[in-house]
């Protein structure tokens, strides 16, 4: 599904990921683990196509050269980012934000837009599933909530947009134990053979929840070591300093 | 070349109609208003009132402390009144318009025959100087509602015309208005009854055809006690490289216990994208909530027009009577907007809310401007001014103008003013979800408005939408 191969990504002429190769089959979970400043939220804006970096290497998706799509298209074949700081929008209803957002995947896919009476029972369905009041969709979208909501949210979009890669980066920081719970449901019932995630954690207690198939060590900038799920444990006791 | 694409259709309205037309004589004399006069059928108390303008125009100067600056207009160089051929002989029925006239309505949306009127709307369509038809006539009638052209109510109820015209805005006011005073041509009348609700929307509809042609409108709106209206215009203009003038006087009057809503979606042409032609908006919009308990609501989406000035306001004179603005104002390319409200509180008790949002983006620039002035005898009045500037790019400009003047101990005055940017953090995540560049700019935008947008009759909010992305496409990326 994907294939980088030699990634660099530089922001102000600052280097910052630095040779980076990984492959994603559909089906898998991969972690990305690593200490502060290693590159790991600038490998899921690069992979989402935020503007501002230069890029090398090879990125596929899906057979594509990834570098040729802009930002909507790649979110319309299906790359999913749940953000680590979800951005507020005032005035924009959470719903509404949900059902043009949705539209736009649909539109893009040849797909009929949904009305919005269709659009609302397939809304309340999926808020119900990750435990979510229905007063939340009537809010400004984000506007108030608290860090837990708005992780809930980024799940709920992604569950309601069906993406093929979902990288989810940190959406673990800032959750109670509650949320974090549910955070960890809404992924494993969306979970299936035809896609994968890309998991940016700093902790393991995320990966106590998410089985991965893969946990890979990133450090300054590139991936020092791939593991299976047992690496986790090993790190959250040993730390990342005494991996070299 | 996508850009070019964009800007061709950023003005759908920009046709000229075209259409023999009976002109004054050019220039801006005695003339020129008994020609207006006489061809509108008016008494001599209507003519002797412009005349007393006219004399007082001529030692008034144009005003110069707003920030848009415009060259010096040659007002001996402009028509005064222009109006078809066609309505000269006042037609009796819509069977007997101008199909031509008829037809540039259809096109802009408005459909006037019977058949195919808009739901639950009267309008009455102003054609250059001219009121060309009105719709719903007779059902308002059977209320006792009048809503006809000015220069009909002038014919048909002098009483009511000469008590209120100009008790709002004194013929000596300032230029524009007294200009207007001189000058004016057509535009919509309205009285609601005691005691009566206008059971549908009134709205007019103002279209500029003709070159060298300034439009004179003049509005006035009186509701009687407990009564309520809901009235609404909208505008557009040729697409030309020479700039019009647009100089109207509107008027509102509420007495005990009435209410007043006027929303304006003003959508003159704005210019082409280097800022060649667009219309001069210099408008006069004033309301006097007259009575105990009157409420004045303005709401104002202001996309077109290369220059706008106009502040619509409420003079608070009877006890527990209410104002409220909401505005938004955009401006693209080079266009230029000075607008804001006047809020002056004169009863006990009185209350004015202010909300103004002003979009900016390309070389254009945006000042909101206004007063709220609280007099010594307006025990226990509040005022709530919130005015949000949104930027787009780095070539704009955001200001923001407030003056208080506050007589009264017992009052509460609140300002909350912001300015930011379009932020690229929030495009993104847009991006992210799938929106393209327009569809992110048009929902944020619209989010930042939506205070405002609420507040427009059901039927036009939808409309408004679309044309604030309309009016932005194009303005980033």
């Amino acid at each position: 599904m994907l294939q980088l191969k030699d990634v660099k990504a530089s922001i102000n002429n600052k280097s910052i990921i630095k040779g980076l190769n990984l492959n994603i089959k559909p089906g898998e979970v991969h972690a990305i683990m690593g200490p502060n400043g290693s590159g790991k939220s600038t490998l899921a804006n690069v992979l989402s196509g935020k503007s501002g970096y230069e890029v090398s290497g090879n990125l596929t998706y899906q057979g594509q050269n990834l570098k040729e799509i802009p930002i909507e298209e790649r979110a319309q074949k299906g790359i999913f980012l749940a953000f680590q700081y979800p951005l507020e929008i005032p005035g924009v209803n959470t719903s509404n934000f949900l059902k043009t957002s949705l539209n736009c995947v649909r539109k893009s896919k040849g797909e009929k837009e949904l009305d919005t009476l269709t659009f609302l029972k397939l809304i309340k369905e999926k808020a119900s599933e990750l435990n979510i009041d229905e007063k939340f969709l009537s809010r400004q979208l984000n506007v108030g909530f608290s860090g837990g909501e708005k992780k809930k949210n980024e799940i709920l979009q992604m569950k309601l947009l069906e993406p093929k890669l979902s990288i989810l980066d940190e959406t673990d920081s800032g959750l109670d134990i509650d949320a974090l719970r549910i955070v960890a449901d809404g992924v494993n019932s969306y979970k299936n053979k035809d896609n994968a995630f890309l998991i940016i954690t700093h902790y393991q207690r995320l990966l106590d929840y998410i089985k991965p198939d893969f946990i890979h060590v990133l450090s300054d900038g590139k991936i020092i070591k791939t593991g299976n799920a047992e690496l986790g444990q090993e790190l959250e006791k040993s730390g990342y300093e005494n991996l070299n | 070349m996508k850009n070019q694409e964009i800007n061709s259709q950023e003005y759908k309205y920009g046709f000229t109609t075209d259409i023999e037309n009976i002109k004054a004589p050019k220039g801006l004399t005695e003339n020129t208003i008994k020609f207006i006069s006489k061809i509108k059928k008016e008494p001599k108390w209507m003519l002797d009132w412009r005349l007393k303008a006219f004399n007082r125009l001529k030692v008034l100067k144009e005003p110069n402390w707003q920030k848009p600056k415009f060259p010096k207009i040659d007002y001996q160089d402009l028509y005064y009144y222009s109006a078809p051929k066609s309505m000269k002989d006042k037609p009796q029925n819509l069977d007997e318009v101008d199909p031509k006239l008829i037809e540039t309505y259809k096109k802009l949306g408005i459909p006037l025959n019977e058949q195919k009127r808009l739901n639950g709307i009267a309008v009455d369509a102003v054609f250059d100087s001219v009121s060309v038809a009105t719709t719903f006539k007779g059902e308002l009638t059977k209320k006792g509602i009048i809503f006809c052209p000015i220069s009909e109510a002038i014919q048909k109820h002098p009483d009511l015309v000469k008590k209120y015209i100009g008790s709002v805005i004194p013929i000596s006011d300032h230029y524009f208005a007294t200009l207007n005073s001189a000058v004016f041509t057509d535009g919509s009348f309205v009285y609601i009854p005691p005691n009566t609700r206008c059971p549908m929307e009134l709205s007019t509809y103002f279209r500029i055809n003709a070159s060298e042609t300034g439009q004179f409108e003049r509005t006035l709106i009186i509701a009687d006690k407990g009564s309520y209206v809901s009235y609404l215009e909208g505008c557009t203009a040729p697409m030309r490289d020479e700039n019009q003038l647009h100089a109207a006087n509107v008027e509102l009057v509420a007495l005990d216990d009435a209410e007043i809503k006027y929303s304006t979606v003003q959508n003159w042409y704005p210019g082409d994208k280097n800022g060649v032609g667009g219309i001069y908006n210099f408008v006069t919009k004033r309301g006097a909530c007259r009575g105990k308990n009157s409420k004045i609501s303005w709401t104002q989406v202001e996309t077109g027009s290369a220059i706008t000035w106009k502040y619509p306001s409420c003079i608070l004179q009877g006890d527990n009577s209410v104002g409220e603005f909401y505005s938004i104002a955009i401006t693209n390319n080079y266009q230029k907007a000075d607008t804001g409200t006047k809020m002056i509180h004169l009863g006990k008790n009185t209350k004015s809310k202010i909300i103004s949002k002003g979009i900016s983006a390309g070389n254009a620039d945006n000042t909101y401007r206004g007063l709220v002035d609280i007099n010594s005898k307006a025990t226990n009045s509040r005022n709530y001014t919130q005015c949000d500037s949104l930027l787009m790019g780095n070539k704009c400009g955001a200001h923001t103008v407030p003056y208080i003047k506050n007589k009264n101990s017992s009052s509460t005055i609140e300002h909350e003013a912001t300015t930011s940017k379009i932020n690229e953090e929030q495009l993104f995540y847009c991006n992210q979800r799938g929106l393209n560049q327009e569809e992110a700019v048009s929902l944020i935008v619209n989010g930042f408005c939506k205070e405002v947008l609420q507040q427009l009759p059901m039927e036009f909010a939808v409309e408004a939408q679309k044309l604030v992305s309309i009016s932005l496409e194009g303005s980033v990326g």
